[in-house]
């Protein structure tokens, strides 16, 4: 069943405070807290970047959705994490729950390892306010 | 579904053009692209197969103003009509506030548009929703080809195939010329913004 997700004023800025505080303040260029409709719920970057985010949201949503049914296809339930690596920027996608999905971009300043740690503590912080 | 952001105080409305293959879709989003320049931050994003066939989709986001207070972003989208690329047809209608049908009115294509209705109908059905609680407009495409003395469907068969039951808002429109596009797609708008009136007043 499709829901909507609805937060209140207070559930967003808590979702900022801790995307900020986990993985901007690690140096990570974007953040994007996106649903699988490709609907942007939370955006904060480094204050350098100037790339379209609606796009990248639609586009992000739409890759999630096919990497989905392609684990499907093949017998596993999901892939709840995927890394597209770039020359300068990477991007590395988590599904927290059934509907969102965390979306980063970093330089090569970031380490994966610890980026991915991160973005683990982040997601857990999450799923405790929604 | 439309995602309100209270802090932000914006609303993401996805509207979703749907129909057979060939049937103009991607030419109503360029068209819209084309008039509204200056409205569309992003550039509109394709993902084609050879030709001109789209893949995957199609996306343009307009800015349309502000109601009771809140920022309007709509975000378009096309999806790929051809039969095969169902799978990722499906992806696309996920969370759609509201829907245009783009009809194909050339005579052998009758089918086709009664297929993808059809279609349309069970790929809601699969994200428990009915085509009945979704703001739908239909377009009835090409009546430009008339004066090509191609034979069209008629606007009376088109509604008897497609909109006897649904009783939706329809419109005859020729995405290349332009003609009607806008009106579609404002209704298109209005009914969904419409739908959602009541949560904006309510949240917030
Ligand atoms: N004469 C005429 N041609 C049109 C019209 N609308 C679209 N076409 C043409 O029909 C062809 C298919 O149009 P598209 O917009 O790509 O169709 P689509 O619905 O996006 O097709 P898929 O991506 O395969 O689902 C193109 O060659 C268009 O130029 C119209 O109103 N009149
Ligand atoms: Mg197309």
């Amino acid at each position: 069943m499709e829901y909507t997700i609805e937060l209140n004023k207070k559930q967003f800025e808590s979702i900022e405070n801790i995307l900020k505080e986990e993985l901007i303040d690690l140096g990570v260029q974007t953040v994007l807290l996106i649903d699988l409709a490709g609907n942007i719920l939370v955006n904060l970057d480094d204050g350098k970047s100037d790339i379209d985010i609606y796009s990248l949201a639609a586009l992000a949503a739409g890759n999630f959705g096919a990497v989905s049914a392609m684990a499907k296809v093949i017998g596993e339930s999901d892939f709840s994490l995927l890394f597209h690596k770039g020359e300068k920027e990477s991007i590395h996608f988590s599904k927290i729950n059934e509907d969102l999905l965390l979306l980063t971009i970093f330089g090569k300043d970031v380490s994966l390892g610890f980026l991915r740690l991160k973005t683990a503590e982040a997601m857990r912080k999450i799923l405790e306010i929604i | 579904m439309a995602l309100i952001n209270p802090k932000k105080k914006e609303v993401q409305v996805k509207i979703v053009y749907y129909g057979p293959g060939r049937g103009g879709k991607t030419t109503n989003l360029e068209y819209i692209n084309k008039k509204f320049k200056e409205r569309i931050k992003g550039e509109m994003t394709t993902v084609k197969t050879y030709g001109d066939r789209t893949l995957f989709f199609d996306f343009l986001p307009v800015d349309i103003g502000k109601i009771k207070g809140y920022d309007i972003k709509v975000q378009f989208y096309t999806v790929p009509g051809q039969v095969k690329y169902n799978a990722t047809r499906k992806l696309v209608l996920r969370g759609v506030d509201g829907i245009v049908f783009v009809a194909d009115s050339l005579v052998v294509r009758r089918k086709m548009n009664i297929l993808s209705l059809q279609n349309l109908n069970e790929n809601l059905s699969s994200f428990n929703r009915r085509i009945f609680d979704v703001p739908i407009v239909l377009q009835y495409n090409k009546r430009d080809m008339e004066k090509e003395g191609i034979p069209l469907l008629s606007v009376e068969t088109l509604e008897n195939d497609l909109n006897k039951q649904l009783k939706a808002p329809s419109f005859v429109a020729s995405a290349l010329t332009g003609q009607n596009v806008v009106t579609t797609m404002k209704k298109a708008i209005s009914l969904t913004v419409a739908s959602l009136q009541k949560k904006l007043e309510l949240g917030g």
